[in-house]
C-alpha cells in the first residue's frame, strides 16, 4: 500500500506591487492506495497547484510532501521511481497528446522509458492497456490524436498514465472538457480501474455532483485553504462551512428539480 | 452510496467510432445510440512510408506552394544542368558580335565583348542557388539550435541567448557584410554563404523561441516531462515536429534574403566579379552603361530571374502560412461564398432567408 | 463529521457572495512604462557596446599588408590624426590589446573618429555629418510613407477580403521581391534616360549650392523623387502583407463580432477596433526591419549617386579608407538603435498591456 502525505504545504508567489499571493496555504491531507479523494474548489482555489506540485512542476514554499514516508526526490533514480508510482491525467484531451505521434507511440514511450515489460512484450502490453480502457485497439492504435473523439483521447490519456503501473493517479479535471453525456462513463472507467488495481486517485474537480458520486472523501478548497473535509456524503449533504454551502447551493440538483415538478413520482 | 456503473449504453464514442468514422465537430457523441456491439471493422491501413512523407509535407500541398515549388524546381534544374543547357561558354568573347540585341544565334543578345547573355544567365543560376540554399541551411540550423533551446530553458540561460539573438537582429547586416567582405580579395562561395548565414539566423531564432515557449506549457510536453523523458528527446522528438511549419517558412524566407543579399553585394562589387551570379552580370551591365544605352536584353533578364525566384519563394511561404493559419486560407473563400449568396461578410446583421427550398440536414 | 476551518468564518466579502472573483479594481497607475523602456534602453546600450567592440576587432582581423599599405599612404597626416588612426585601426602593435581597447573607447568618447583619406583628410565626423541628413531625410520619409500606405492598404484589403482587392497582395509582394537596386536602375532607365522626366542621380544639380531657398528645395524634391518612389514601391509589399494577415486574424476574433452585432458602423469597427489591434505587431516588425531598411538604402544611394552615408560607405570600401568605413558603420548602427528605441516608445504607449504590467 502506498501513502501520499501532504504536510502543511504552502505555495506562495511574489507579485510585483502586490506582495505575496498564496496559491496554497497550509494544506494537509493523506491519500492512500485504494482510496479516492475528491478535491473540490472553484477556479483559482489552488487545485491545479496541488497537481503541479505532485508532478514536480512546482515546489512548495514550505511544508513537505511525502510518498511512503519519504520526501519527494528531486533527481536521480529516486525521482524516477517516484514518477513511476504517481501519474497524472490532464484536463484537456486535445492538448495532452502530441498531435504528431500515433497512439501506439504515446503508450510505448512510458513502457520503454521505465522498462515495464521486456522489449518483445511491449506491443502486447500496448494492446492490453487499450483493452483495459475499453478501446478497440486495432481501430485506434495507429491513429493520431486528432482522428479520435474527446472521450477516446481521454481514455488514451488514462491508458498512458496506467502504463507505468502506478499506485496513485492524479486526475486534474479529467472530464471537464468532455461532453456531459460521456463524463459518467469515463469516470466509471476510472472507478473500475481503481477497484481492479487498488489505485489511489486524487480527483480534482469543480463539479460537486461527480465528486460526490465518485469519491470516498472530499476536500473543499477555497483560496488555497482546505475549508472542509470528510466523507463524500457528509460534505455534500450536510455541509458545515458557509463556502461549501454556497457551492452546493449553486449546483443544480436534479432530485430537487424532478421532485418539485412532479415528473417522477416523488423523492428517490 | 451508488457507484457509477452505468454501462448499459456505451455511448461515449468508444464503441461508436470503432469503425474509425470521422465524427463531425459539434455532433454530440450520443447522436446515434447503438445498443448492440458493432463488429470490429477493418482497421486503418498501417501508414506506409509514402503516406507518412506525404503527410509530413502537407503544408506544401496547396496550389500556391506547388506553383512556387515548380518555379523553384525549374531554376534548380537549370543550375544543375547549366553546362548542358547553355549554348555557349559564358566567357566566350566574340568581338564580331558586340552589343547585339536578341537574335536567333543569341536568344538574349550579347554583352559589350560579345559574350552570350543567355549562357551567362544560365551559368549564373548555379551561384545563386548554391549560395542561397547553403546560407539558408546554415542560418536555419543556428536558428533552430539557439531558438528552440532558449525557448525551452528558463532563467538566465534563456534570457542571455535571447539577448544574443536580439543583438544580431538589430545590428545592420549589410554594412557589416560590406566591411567584412572588403577585407578579402577573392572570397570563395562557401565563405560568402557562411557570412550571409551568420547575419541571417537571428530572425528565425526569435520566431522559434517564441513558439517553443508557448509549446513548453502545452500539456503533452508536461506529460512527457512527467513521464521522465530526457530533455534532448523532448526537444527533438516531441517539439520539433510541431515546429516544422515554422522552420520551413523561416528557411524559405532566409533563402530569399540570402539570394537578394548575394545579388546585391555582387552588384555593388563588394563580392569580386570572378564569381558568377546574376548580380555580377548586372554589375557589368551597369558598368558598361547598358542602362543608359537601352540594352534591355542585358539588364532585364538577370533582374527578372531574381524576381522570379523571389516570387516562387514567396508563393511557397504563402502556402505554408495558410497551412499554419487556417484563417488566412478560408477567409477569402468564405467572403466570396457569402457574396454569392448575396451577403456581405462585414454586414452587421445576418440576413435571414425566408424561403428554404431544401432542408439542410439537422 | 466534517472538519471545518473556523478561522475562516469571518472574512471580507468573499467571491461568491460578491458575485465575482475580482473584488477590487486596480486603477492604471501612471502613463509611462518606465520599467519596460528601461529594459529596452539597457538592451540597446548592450548592443551598442557589442557593435563598437565588433568595430574594434574588424580592422585587426585584416591581413597585415593591407595595413602597411594604409600606413604608407597617409604620410601627410598630422601627428594627432596619425595617433588617432593608429588607435582606431590597431596599428599600435606594441600596445596590449586591452590597452588598445581603452584607447579606442577614449577616442570615441571624444567624438574623434579619425580622418578620411578619401575626403582630403577631413575629420570623419565632419564627413559623416554632412552625409547623414540626406540619408535620414530620404529613407525616413520613404519608409514612413511606405509603412503608412502599406498598413492602411493592408487593413483595407483585409477588411474587404474575397474582393478583387485581394489581387493587390501578390502584386505588391512581387514588387518587393525585386531587388531594390534593379528597380532603381529600371526607373532610371525608363524615367531618366528615356523619358527625361527626372535627373539621373545625385541629390541636387551640379554646381548648385545648398541653401534654404525654395529653388533648392525644389531641386531636392525633383532629384529625390525617383529614389524615394523606388524605396516606397519596393517595401510596400511587406507592410501590406503583414497588416492584411494580422487583420484577417483579428477580424476572426469574438470582440469584432460583438462590435458588429452591436450595430457599430463598419468604418468604426474597421479602424477603431480591428486595425488598431492589428497594427501593434506591425510596429514591432517595423522596428525590427530598420536594420534591413538600412541595407536597402545603401544600395539605393549607390544606384542614384545620392550623397548619403550609404554611398559614403561604398566609396570608402572601394578606396580602402578604413577609418571612414569604421565611422560610417558606427553611425549607422547608432541610428538604427535610436530608431528602434523610438519605435519601442511608440509601441509602449500604444499597447495598453505594457502599461498595465507596470502596475
Amino acid at each position: 500500500m502506498t501513502v501520499l502525505e501532504f504536510d502543511g504545504v504552502t505555495k506562495a508567489y511574489s507579485v510585483r506591487g502586490a506582495g505575496q499571493i498564496k496559491a496554497l496555504d497550509d494544506v494537509s491531507f493523506t491519500l492512500e492506495s485504494g482510496q479516492i479523494i475528491g478535491l473540490v474548489g472553484q477556479s483559482g482555489s489552488g487545485k491545479s497547484t496541488i497537481a503541479k506540485i505532485l508532478t514536480q512542476l512546482e515546489t512548495p514554499t514550505s511544508g513537505e510532501v511525502r510518498l511512503d514516508g519519504v520526501p519527494i526526490p528531486r533527481r536521480g533514480k529516486e525521482l524516477r521511481a517516484y514518477r513511476q508510482k504517481l501519474r497524472m491525467v490532464f484536463q484537456d484531451p486535445f492538448a495532452s497528446l502530441n498531435p504528431y505521434h500515433t497512439i501506439r507511440y504515446h503508450l510505448e514511450r512510458p513502457l520503454r522509458l521505465d522498462d515495464i515489460v521486456p522489449r518483445d512484450q511491449v506491443d502486447d502490453e500496448v494492446h492490453r492497456l487499450l483493452e483495459r480502457v475499453r478501446l478497440d485497439a486495432k481501430a485506434v492504435i495507429d491513429r493520431r490524436p486528432h482522428e479520435l473523439s474527446g472521450g477516446q483521447r481521454q481514455r488514451v490519456a488514462i491508458a498512458r498514465a496506467l502504463a507505468s503501473r502506478p499506485s496513485l493517479l492524479v486526475a486534474d479535471e479529467p472530464v471537464s472538457m468532455l461532453d456531459v453525456s460521456i463524463r459518467m462513463s469515463v469516470l466509471g472507467l476510472l472507478s473500475d480501474l481503481q477497484h481492479e488495481h487498488g489505485l489511489g486517485v486524487l480527483y480534482i474537480t469543480h463539479d460537486l455532483a461527480t465528486a460526490r458520486h465518485f469519491s470516498d472523501e472530499i476536500m473543499v478548497l477555497n483560496q488555497g485553504r482546505v475549508v472542509e473535509s470528510g466523507t463524500a456524503d457528509d460534505v455534500i449533504l450536510r455541509p458545515q462551512n458557509p463556502y461549501t454551502q454556497e457551492l452546493r447551493a449553486a449546483s443544480p440538483d436534479p432530485d430537487k428539480f424532478f421532485a418539485s415538478s412532479g415528473i417522477l413520482g416523488g423523492a428517490q | 452510496m451508488t457507484a457509477v456503473n452505468d454501462r448499459t449504453a456505451q455511448n461515449d464514442g468508444a464503441a461508436l467510432d470503432a469503425d474509425g468514422a470521422h465524427r463531425q465537430a459539434g455532433v454530440p457523441a450520443t447522436a446515434t445510440v447503438r445498443t448492440s456491439q458493432r463488429p470490429a471493422s477493418t482497421p486503418p491501413r498501417k501508414p506506409t512510408f509514402w503516406s507518412k512523407l506525404g503527410s509530413a509535407f502537407a503544408m506544401f500541398r496547396n496550389p500556391k506552394s506547388i506553383a512556387g515549388l515548380s518555379i523553384l524546381g525549374f531554376f534548380v534544374l537549370v543550375a544543375i544542368f547549366a553546362d548542358v543547357l547553355a549554348p555557349y561558354p559564358p566567357t566566350r568573347i566574340d568581338n564580331t558580335a558586340r552589343f547585339q540585341p536578341p537574335s536567333a544565334a543569341h536568344w538574349l543578345g550579347t554583352t559589350h565583348i560579345g559574350e552570350d547573355v543567355l549562357s551567362q544567365v544560365i551559368h549564373g543560376t548555379r551561384g545563386v542557388i548554391v549560395v542561397g540554399f547553403l546560407a539558408a541551411i546554415i542560418a536555419t540550423l543556428i536558428a533552430i539550435v539557439i531558438g528552440v533551446i532558449s525557448g525551452y530553458l528558463t532563467g538566465w540561460r534563456s534570457e542571455s541567448l535571447s539577448a544574443l539573438t536580439n543583438v544580431f537582429l538589430v545590428i545592420p547586416g549589410l554594412p557589416l557584410i560590406i566591411i567584412v567582405a572588403s577585407m578579402f580579395d577573392d572570397p570563395p562561395l562557401i565563405l560568402i554563404a557562411l557570412v550571409l548565414g551568420l547575419i541571417g539566423w537571428a530572425w528565425g531564432a526569435r520566431v522559434l523561441r517564441a513558439q517553443t515557449m508557448s509549446l513548453r506549457t502545452r500539456d503533452f510536453i508536461q506529460a512527457a516531462r512527467a513521464n521522465g523523458e530526457p530533455m534532448r528527446r523532448i526537444i527533438t522528438v516531441e517539439m520539433l515536429p510541431n515546429l516544422m511549419a515554422l522552420i520551413a517558412a523561416s528557411f524559405v524566407g532566409t533563402v530569399t534574403a540570402a539570394i537578394l543579399g548575394l545579388t546585391t553585394l555582387s552588384y555593388i562589387g563588394v563580392i569580386p566579379v570572378t564569381t558568377y551570379n546574376w548580380g555580377t552580370i548586372l554589375n557589368w551591365a551597369s558598368a558598361q552603361g547598358a542602362f543608359r544605352q537601352n540594352q534591355w536584353w542585358w539588364y532585364l533578364p538577370p533582374g527578372l530571374c531574381i524576381a522570379a525566384i523571389g516570387v516562387a519563394l514567396s508563393l511557397i511561404n504563402f502556402g505554408i502560412d495558410e497551412y499554419v493559419n487556417p484563417r488566412l486560407r478560408s477567409a477569402g473563400e468564405r467572403a466570396r461564398a457569402m457574396k454569392k449568396k448575396g451577403m456581405n461578410v462585414n454586414d452587421t446583421v445576418t440576413v435571414v432567408r425566408t424561403n428554404t427550398k431544401t432542408q439542410e440536414n439537422a | 463529521m466534517t472538519a471545518i476551518d473556523s478561522s475562516l468564518q469571518t472574512q471580507e466579502p468573499d467571491a461568491i457572495s460578491a458575485g465575482t472573483t475580482a473584488t477590487t479594481a486596480v486603477k492604471g497607475r501612471g502613463r509611462v512604462p518606465w520599467r519596460f523602456l528601461g529594459n529596452r534602453a539597457l538592451f540597446y546600450l548592450f548592443t551598442l557596446w557589442a557593435a563598437i567592440t565588433i568595430n574594434f576587432f574588424v580592422p585587426r582581423l585584416m591581413k597585415g599588408d593591407a595595413v602597411d599599405q594604409y600606413l604608407a599612404r597617409n604620410r601627410n597626416v598630422s601627428p594627432e590624426a596619425a595617433d588617432a588612426l593608429r588607435a582606431l585601426l590597431g596599428l599600435d602593435t606594441d600596445k596590449s590589446l586591452l590597452q588598445q581597447y581603452f584607447d579606442y573607447w577614449n577616442l570615441l568618447l571624444h567624438g574623434d573618429l579619425g580622418v578620411s583619406l578619401l575626403h582630403g583628410l577631413r575629420p570623419v565626423t565632419e564627413v559623416i555629418s554632412q552625409a547623414l541628413p540626406w540619408t535620414v531625410g530620404l529613407v525616413g520619409f520613404a519608409t514612413l510613407v511606405a509603412f503608412t500606405i502599406g498598413t492602411v492598404g493592408g487593413a483595407i484589403v483585409g477588411w474587404r477580403r474575397g474582393s478583387r482587392l485581394d489581387a493587390l497582395i501578390p502584386i505588391t509582394t512581387f514588387l518587393s521581391t525585386i531587388p531594390y537596386f534593379w528597380l532603381g536602375l529600371l526607373a532610371i532607365a525608363l524615367f531618366s534616360v528615356n523619358l527625361g522626366w527626372f535627373p539621373i542621380g545625385k541629390a541636387y544639380g551640379v554646381g548648385v549650392t545648398p541653401e534654404w531657398s525654395f529653388e533648392f528645395i525644389g531641386e531636392v524634391i525633383h532629384h529625390g523623387f525617383l529614389p524615394a518612389t523606388t524605396i516606397i514601391i519596393a517595401s510596400l509589399g511587406g507592410w501590406m502583407l503583414g497588416m492584411r494577415n494580422m487583420m484577417l486574424t483579428v477580424l476572426d476574433e469574438d470582440y469584432v463580432m460583438v462590435a458588429q452585432a452591436k450595430g457599430m458602423p463598419n468604418d468604426r469597427v474597421l479602424w477603431r477596433y480591428a486595425a488598431r489591434n492589428a497594427v501593434l505587431p506591425q510596429i514591432q516588425s517595423f522596428a525590427l526591419s530598420l536594420g534591413f531598411i538600412v541595407g536597402g538604402t545603401i544600395v539605393m544611394e549607390m544606384v542614384f549617386s545620392y550623397p548619403g552615408v550609404g554611398k559614403l560607405l561604398l566609396d570608402a570600401t572601394n578606396a580602402k579608407d578604413y577609418a571612414l568605413m569604421q565611422g560610417v558603420f558606427l553611425v549607422i548602427t547608432l541610428s538604427v538603435l535610436l530608431a528602434n528605441l523610438l519605435a519601442d516608445v511608440a509601441y509602449a504607449f500604444l499597447d495598453p498591456r505594457t502599461r498595465q504590467t507596470e502596475a
